[in-house]
């Protein structure tokens, strides 16, 4: 069965007067442990869907379903709890919480939103922190790591919960070309050892190439889909 | 609820010098109102104190109609024996009563054979005074202080009068009364003590032996004209009182109108007024709190909103729902009102203490050295904390439902 299924998928935003339709009745669908990659060029609608499908954005017609359910009609407690259950996030900017050490951001997920005893928070943040070469660093703050190793955190929160999915939108647009190779090597490495499915949006080429799926996006249409022979789907 | 507190709690630790102004702003309002309570409180209690206890003592009994024509001290309006029997029983009935005391208030002429004057007396039996109005024996401030207060034949001269009237402590002086048939009649005196005017009906009235006062107005039986009762606990006021005018309503003259009529401290003196007003002056002060506190905690919560925008994106976007997001908000607004709360409440005790053990005396009217000795009760404390508690929540709920409600990609794109 797939892990996300879109049909005729659309989302049209209205600013005003104007309707914007930023996806355009997109079909798509995702098998479980992939690596897929949405692609095109700033205004393609490559966040839109990701939001989507991270349920933060309901589509505007078409359905979407992801890990088995309809998600198109979700309310905001809803997909609050399906995101917390089954999806994980991957942000450009990181978006680790200044305040709590590396050990804690990891750790917040576990603690607000699935309440998970102690014991089990612990032995799963620091395994987590080890699998992502971070396990020396818990005690830091963001601030006191480099742009890769915030990256490192956040890939190893977006895990922490177990989630089926990790959405990452743009997630080597701040770092440089070889910490970015890291990130993504890192990345397939989570793929491989806990089966979780990865979909990103990027522009940045070696996260192109690395995917073994890649959907290219244009004025909210999709134009193409395209396997990696390397990583071959 | 226990990582909430926990996440709130270390949001509070991290943004700390955010917390510090808040929770000292709290602290400074806490300490402001519990030392006010603490001194105006021990300022009214003093106040409260000597009015009951040094001259009217808790409750009053009187003839229907004596209090309204009291400045002309009226002997035609003296209960007689039946009556005061019937006082009596009720009072001799109810445990929470202490004591009370027989008067007969009077005016009279008071002469030192060069000089004569007004002088409004007080005639009590001692025994029972003292034990209704324990502070009087203090109020001698001139002559020995006995066992007994007063002996038949002695007079306890105001302070006032001994000093225009030049007269001291042995002296013989003449009171010359008219008793309620106009006829007149003399008695000598001797000064056994000067006592000391304080502040109040009765407060510059002489003292004489109530046996002394018969005599003077050739009273024969019995005639009263007020019942001075203290409790053993003046919470027991309200109480007392209704059951005291209770019992006595049934009793009824010709005209089917009350014999009795019953009022406390409160409707004796205008020192009640400026009991009501320090209480009046408390709730505004609480009320200024409670300003300073809303104001406070809700200005710190919409700038953690501000500031956290970005923040309240990622936390909703991994999935925490709406009211956790805001629970976490207002328990941030309830620790910080917790935290100002408790330091507020410990500098306040510690701040009475020091100021108990530096014995600050003050003058009031023409009442010198009286003892600052402020004191606050557990229940002005629980008050004033759930108060400031419940006030930083409210304050907290708005900024907090704000964050809850937060579009999640709208405040993941805040910058």
């Amino acid at each position: 069965m797939s892990l996300v299924t879109a049909n005729k998928l659309e989302k049209t935003y209205q600013i005003d007067d104007i309707s914007v339709d930023a996806i355009r009745g997109v079909n798509f669908t995702i098998e479980p442990a992939s690596f897929v990659s949405f692609v095109g060029p700033s205004g393609s609608g490559k966040s839109t869907l990701l939001n989507m499908i991270g349920c933060l954005d309901p589509p505007t017609n078409g359905s979407l379903q992801v890990v088995g359910q309809d998600i198109t009609r979700m309310n905001r407690k809803q997909a609050a709890r399906f995101r917390g259950e089954h999806i994980g996030f991957v942000f450009q900017d990181f978006n680790l919480i200044p305040v709590l050490t590396v050990f804690e951001n990891v750790e917040y997920p576990l603690l607000m939103v699935q309440n998970r005893p102690a014991e089990e928070r612990k032995k799963r943040v620091n395994d987590l922190l080890e699998a992502v070469g971070m396990g020396d660093q818990g005690d830091k703050y963001p601030s006191q790591i480099s742009g890769g190793q915030k990256q490192r955190v956040a890939v190893a929160r977006a895990l922490v919960t177990s989630a089926s999915l990790i959405l990452a939108d743009e997630p080597t647009a701040n770092l440089d070309g070889e910490t970015a190779n890291r990130i993504i090597n890192l990345m397939k490495k989570m793929r491989d050892e806990f089966k979780t499915t990865f979909i990103f949006s990027t522009h940045d080429p070696k996260v192109m190439q690395n995917a073994e799926i890649v959907f290219t996006l244009e004025d909210g249409l999709l134009l193409q889909r395209q396997t990696n022979n390397g990583w071959g789907a | 609820m226990n990582n909430i507190i926990k996440i709130a709690a270390r949001n509070l630790r991290r943004y700390s010098r955010r917390t510090l102004l808040t929770s000292a702003l709290i602290t400074l309002g806490v300490v402001a109102v519990l030392l006010f309570i603490a001194i105006t409180g021990s300022f009214k209690e003093m106040m409260v104190g000597q009015i009951t206890d040094a001259m009217l003592g808790h409750i009053q009994v009187h003839r229907k109609g004596y209090l309204a024509s009291i400045d002309n001290l009226p002997l035609n309006r003296n209960l007689n024996q039946k009556q005061v029997t019937k006082v009596k029983e009720i009072l001799n009935n109810i445990d929470a009563v202490e004591s009370f005391s027989m008067r007969i208030k009077l005016g009279a002429m008071f002469s030192n054979y060069t000089e004569t004057t007004n002088i409004r007396l007080n005639t009590i039996i001692p025994e029972q005074e003292v034990r209704t109005v324990p502070l009087l024996p203090e109020r001698i401030i001139e002559g020995p202080r006995k066992d007994v207060l007063l002996q038949k034949g002695e007079i306890l001269v105001p302070e006032l009068i001994a000093k225009g009237m030049k007269v001291k402590v042995g002296d013989s002086v003449v009171l010359v009364a008219n008793n309620k048939d106009g006829s007149v009649n003399g008695k000598t005196f001797t000064v056994s003590g000067i006592l000391e005017g304080i502040s109040g009906p009765g407060g510059r009235d002489g003292v004489i032996h109530l046996d002394d006062a018969k005599e003077l107005l050739r009273i024969n039986g019995v005639e009263i004209s007020e019942i001075a009762i203290r409790l053993k606990n003046i919470n027991h006021l309200p109480k007392v009182f209704s059951r005291l005018k209770a019992g006595l309503e049934p009793f009824r003259d010709k005209k089917d109108k009350p014999i009795f009529e019953v009022h406390t401290w409160e409707k004796l003196t205008p020192f009640y007024n400026i009991a009501k007003m320090i209480d009046l002056m408390t709730f505004f002060i609480k009320i200024m709190l409670v300003a300073i506190v809303l104001v406070s905690i809700m200005n710190v919560m919409i700038m953690a909103v501000y500031e956290r925008i970005n923040e309240i994106g990622t936390i909703a976007a991994i999935g925490t729902l709406p009211g956790k997001i805001m629970a976490l908000f207002v328990t941030e607004g309830f620790l910080l009102g917790v935290l100002g709360t408790a330091v507020g409440t410990i500098i306040s005790l510690i701040s009475i203490a020091l100021i108990n053990a530096a014995e600050i005396t003050f003058n009031f009217g023409r009442q010198t050295d009286l003892l600052l000795a402020p004191t606050i009760g557990a229940g002005d404390i629980v008050t004033i904390v759930l108060i400031v508690i419940a006030i930083s929540v409210l304050a907290s709920l708005q900024p907090a439902f704000k964050a809850a409600r937060m579009d999640p990609i709208a405040a993941l794109r805040h910058v």
